[in-house]
């Protein structure tokens, strides 16, 4: 497939790796920012049009250069750092956030050879760096000396924390029914002569419930955005950001999202796989149930009001762990039957 | 039995797929937004929007500085001298609104012995520097030569509910 490459390849000698990796990192982040800001554009049009708008349509037609025209602004906007501030912290947050935002998808297979790193204990990683998300949030609220953004941050944090042990357990589940860490290998396992029945999302169909609704609160999103409620604590932990700051939280907390439902797509909806035998598996896809997972995203927000704070700890300790460990005995058990299709 | 029912519906998410199927079809319905440069809602004849000072078909100033609609006025944005004309009338020297003080509940309109005080249709209008939006005697007379046709009209409509 890529024979062509081999002289340049020569030429570069050692240089080639490094230059190589790059150029696919490049391909895959560069993409992602497009697809954060038409992801923003189309949020505004989903919700709008849920709610009997029609959401932007002024910048560009069909409002298609909003994002770039919000980017714009942003980029153009001073940051301030409020006084009493630990500055160092400050400006680094937004990093924090992004950056294992970004470096998840090292190892997502977009689809059989398209990856950048074909890791083995894939899923491992992906949970690392996806608990890494965090630290920008609590170092964010913690450095801009403000309570709004302590609060937020303090919050987000007993969130994220909580919700990630059951989405460790139904990430268990898939592990077990596909018996690999590997992303590329758990979509294969799922593959086979009945299209979409093979998929994990029909025998682990609790354990998909639970991991969508913890990425739905693992990436701050309503109805579990009560790090920022806007209603209760202004903004919550980035509150005193402004500029390209704000705008870094606001690309990782999209990033995120996408990632999350390439995750759920990959796991639970056979990844690259055709839904019915007799059309060919292809990368489009994965990009349509993607999609199809992100609009729920933005369904969600349309739909449903914010939790209260002690609701969310409720469903998150009381209703999901117990019934993800039962579905991993339950998964377990069923596999040694002869009953497990999958 | 009803708690055990409540259980299911609450642990089957059934509210919340009912919840989403609105939303759902409310994505598909029609629009109702107003493009507003484009499009206009109606406005009624009632309407309280920038004020104009008006004058009599002869051209003579309404206004006889009785001073009602400062006194009446909530927001204190109404600034009225009085002084003596030559040919002997009772005239404003200065007549100033502020309309960034002004909340256009619309009692200066309603407290006019000589309807020379009133609210237009006009509501897209705007100030580019401080002060922009404190309006002299001359700049509301102004406005209501510009808009009489209107303002009279206006008025006539509303003439037999006062």
């Amino acid at each position: 497939m890529m024979e062509w490459l081999e002289p340049i390849q020569k030429m570069l000698g050692s240089a080639w790796l490094p230059i190589w990796t790059v150029l696919k990192i490049v391909a895959i982040v560069l993409p992602l920012m497009g697809a954060v800001a038409y992801l923003t554009l189309a949020e505004r049009k989903v919700i709008g049009w849920m709610q009997i708008r029609i959401g932007p349509n002024r910048v560009g037609y069909f409002g298609l250069l909003q994002p770039l025209a919000d980017g714009l602004k942003l980029l153009m906007k001073e940051i301030i750092v409020p006084s009493g501030a630990n500055k160092f912290l400050f400006i680094i947050a937004p990093i924090l956030t992004l950056m294992p935002a970004l470096a998840v998808w090292a190892v997502i297979p977009f689809n059989a050879e398209l990856v950048v790193a074909n890791v083995n204990a894939g899923l491992l990683y992906v949970l690392a760096m996806a608990s890494l998300g965090v630290y920008g949030v609590i170092i964010a609220g913690w450095a801009s000396n403000s309570k709004y953004a302590f609060l937020g941050s303090l919050r987000s944090a007993a969130q994220i924390v909580s919700y990630e042990i059951a989405m460790g357990f139904a990430l268990v589940t898939v592990l077990m029914a596909a018996q690999s860490l590997n992303l590329g290998d758990i979509v294969r396992g799922q593959q086979g002569a009945h299209g979409l029945l093979n998929w994990y999302f029909i025998p682990l169909f609790p354990m998909f419930v639970v991991y969508f609704i913890s990425g739905v609160a693992e990436t701050n999103r309503a109805p579990f955005d009560v790090a920022e409620g806007e209603s209760e604590i202004v903004a919550g932990f980035h509150v005193e950001y402004s500029g390209m700051a704000f705008a870094l939280f606001f690309l990782g907390e999209y990033a995120n999202m996408i990632l999350v439902s390439f995750l759920t797509s990959i796991m639970f909806l056979g990844g690259w796989l055709s839904p019915v035998p007799f059309l060919p598996d292809s990368i489009l896809w994965m990009f349509i149930k993607v999609a199809f997972v992100l609009f729920l995203f933005l369904w969600f927000r349309a739909t449903f009001p914010r939790y209260r704070y002690d609701q969310l700890m409720r469903l998150g300790w009381k209703v999901f762990i117990p019934v993800s460990l039962i579905w991993v005995v339950v998964v377990g058990a069923w596999m040694q039957t002869s009953y497990w299709l999958w | 039995m009803e708690k055990i029912k409540e259980f299911f519906k609450t642990f089957l998410l059934i509210e919340l797929l009912k919840g989403m199927a609105l939303t759902g079809r409310y994505m598909f319905a029609r629009k109702i937004t107003v493009q507003f440069p484009d499009e206009k809602t109606p406005q009624g004849y009632r309407f309280r929007g920038l004020h104009a000072q008006r004058r009599y078909p002869n051209g003579e100033e309404r206004c006889i500085g009785c001073k009602l609609c400062e006194a009446v006025c909530p927001a204190l944005a109404i600034k009225i001298e009085v002084a003596e004309r030559a040919d002997g009338t009772r005239r404003t020297t200065q007549y100033d609104i502020d309309l960034t003080k002004c909340i256009f509940c619309g009692f200066c309109e309603e407290s006019c012995p000589v309807d020379a005080i009133v609210e237009t249709r006009i509501f897209e209008y705007h100030g580019e520097k401080r002060g922009d939006l404190y309006y002299t005697k001359p700049m509301l007379l102004a406005v209501g030569d510009k808009h009489e046709a209107q303002i009279a009209k206006d008025r006539a409509s509303d003439a037999k509910y006062r």
